[in-house]
């Protein structure tokens, strides 16, 4: 997917860019992703090149750090990922009959995309809501739901439908 | 009731924001420490109180402090650890939701007590909304005078800045943190030199955890002696401790260092016991990475002692029989958990979260896995016990960094406290998959 960032986009990247001393501009590289992220649901090869740009690091410096940390997504998602804490206190309480649940109301296995396009799931590493489990998060704002059941989930479902078709 | 020193105010509307805070005493560590102590005067009450880092390691913060190298015409860093990733650990998570501003001034503190003029806030990325919750306090903060060029007219200036990770366990390590910031691939770095020679953009750092850095609040106000007056021995002051699991009431506790794990477990001031009226199996103390301790170890020490709450007594017998504090991760075992699983879940854990640069823990962890997979799908062999118990000695020690030594531990812990549950999965494959093992001193071995 070629890409143009927008005026307010690189507004913002300009903004972050001075949280750092001169030349350290690359520590930027990671809040910058999760803007494009956030704008365009993930990260194609040229988004990356284009941050490279901006940076003014190469395209190799980006990739790496994208591949790295589990929260960039390099192909396209569901509008809405669904990411259920798959860590031992949550499985205590009910994660795993929470994600097949998930798995059987979607239709899709983890990773895969909804035929209309709007959900993905998947499992994901402790979020630090131990207390509070099973719980889910959805980006890019990662709206946080706790104490799930299987009925949340559904109305949860029911109310993302009901939101995207409005819009 | 014990003495609440980090969320006594926890309850109070709108703390969350600066006025709230400010009107509850809020900031009265700032207007101290800048107007009437010298930068070594905080850090020497700092080292009075006896705090020790709450985010894992117990490493004293006063003395981390002290460590801090200080070059003519080279900044200094420094950053908050607020990466919360252990499983089981949900503390810092709620100290940044409920009370930012307690985390900002302790920032403010900590910050003139070493000498820096910008501080990060490390969030891990999945905290977006508490990104910008404290986003939000640092403005207001700003906006009152308490950040920014010269601070309340005393000519220190201080700009704090969050920085989001991207989601990997291991930036929580302090040099895999500063990698990240510096907008890398979290991997850890070798060890000397230490961040506080060599940190961020390789200049003196100090990374402490966001609970450590808020308790430096009180300890400023009432001072480093009446820190250390609460708790026993070195473990000094209060501790937030999580509690997940099956309890009947799971959240986050300020204990007093030294209350007894049996009162937390089963008071009703604390997790009012073990959920659905079920029996405690088996606790986890500090986090997934600490010793898996049986009911009657977690309860009792070897030596028949109460267990309490301190660094000192959860480590009472070393690795054989006790534990760690660690970041005060509580999680709880009730009698139908099974420990192959968890184990296997928490394997599956160091596996995905291990930064592949140390072969004893990038092989290792996943070996681990695949051979605790086998045992708890009933294909398991009883040599596969010593397999992972050789597996997991190999790992421990061998690696730049300690997450190494925390995939180990689950491993060995739960084999050595639970290892005929182990053999009843592999002896019992066809009833494993049906039924879970039980209690310990109940499990049915094969009667034959």
């Amino acid at each position: 997917m070629v890409v143009e960032f927008s005026a307010p986009l690189l507004e913002k990247f300009a903004e972050v860019v001075t949280r750092y001393p001169d030349g350290r501009q690359k520590s930027a590289l990671l809040p910058i992703l999760h803007l494009v992220q956030a704008e365009y649901g993930w990260l194609s090869v040229d988004a990356m090149d284009k941050v490279a740009a901006y940076l003014n690091i190469r395209p190799i410096e980006v990739y790496e750090v994208a591949t790295f940390y589990t929260m960039f997504f390099l192909e396209p998602k569901g509008k809405y990922v669904l990411e259920i804490c798959r860590t031992g206190p949550c499985c205590l309480v009910g994660a795993e009959r929470i994600m097949q649940h998930i798995e059987n109301k979607l239709g899709v296995k983890e990773g895969e995309v909804t035929t209309d396009g709007l959900f993905s799931w998947r499992g994901v590493e402790c979020m630090a809501a131990c207390g509070f489990g099973p719980v889910l998060q959805i980006g890019p704002e990662y709206t946080f739901y706790e104490n799930l059941t299987e009925g949340k989930v559904d109305q949860l479902i029911d109310e993302l439908k009901q939101k995207a078709q409005t819009k | 009731m014990a003495r609440k020193l980090l969320l006594a105010h926890i309850d109070v509307p709108g703390i969350h924001t600066f006025d709230v805070y400010r009107q509850k005493g809020g900031y009265r560590a700032v207007e101290k420490a800048l107007k009437s102590m010298s930068p070594d005067d905080v850090v020497e009450e700092v080292k009075k109180s006896g705090l020790r880092g709450r985010g894992g390691a117990g490493f004293p913060t006063g003395m981390k402090w002290g460590f801090l190298a200080k070059p003519e015409g080279v900044p200094r860093y420094l950053v908050c650890n607020g990466d919360e990733s252990e499983p089981g650990t949900f503390k810092d998570r709620f100290l940044m939701t409920y009370i930012p501003h307690l985390l900002i001034e302790g920032m403010i503190v900590s910050s003139y007590a070493l000498g820096a003029h910008t501080s990060y806030i490390y969030i891990r990325g999945e905290m977006m909304p508490q990104i910008r919750i404290v986003e939000k306090a640092i403005a207001e903060a700003k906006a009152a005078g308490f950040l920014g060029k010269n601070i309340l007219g005393t000519g220190y200036d201080l700009e704090i800045h969050v920085q989001p990770g991207g989601g990997a366990y291991i930036c929580g390590e302090e040099t895999a943190l500063l990698e990240s910031l510096e907008g890398e691939r979290g991997n850890p770095r070798i060890k000397p030199p230490f961040p506080a020679v060599a940190g961020l953009y390789g200049c003196p750092t100090v990374v402490n955890n966001v609970e450590s850095i808020a308790a430096t609040v009180p300890i400023v106000n009432d001072g480093g002696e009446e820190y250390a007056k609460i708790g026993i021995e070195r473990s000094t002051g209060t501790k937030l401790i999580s509690a997940g699991g099956n309890l009947v009431r799971p959240g986050v506790y300020e204990i007093e260092m030294g209350l007894s794990m049996e009162e937390f477990i089963y008071s009703e001031e604390y997790c009012g016991g073990i959920a659905n009226g079920r029996r405690l199996k088996a606790v986890v103390a500090g986090g997934s990475s600490v010793p898996i301790l049986p009911t009657h170890l977690a309860l009792k020490t070897a030596k028949g002692e109460p267990r309490l709450m301190t660094y000192e007594s959860l480590a009472d017998g070393g690795f054989v029989t006790g534990t760690a504090m660690g970041s005060g991760g509580f999680i709880a075992f009730d009698e139908d958990q099974c420990i192959v699983r968890n184990t296997l879940n928490f394997t599956r854990f160091y596996h995905h979260e291990s930064c592949g640069q140390c072969s004893p823990c990038r092989e290792g962890t996943g070996w681990m896995e695949k051979v605790l997979h086998k045992i708890e799908y009933g294909y398991g062999d009883m040599s596969d016990i010593d397999l992972l118990w050789d597996i997991q000695k190999n790992i421990d020690g061998n690696t730049i960094c300690p997450l190494g030594d925390a995939a180990a531990w689950p491993v060995a812990s739960a084999i050595r406290h639970f290892r005929e549950e182990f053999e009843w999965h592999i002896l019992q494959p066809e009833e494993a998959q049906t039924r879970n093992f039980g209690l310990v001193s109940e499990g049915v071995m094969n009667p034959e």
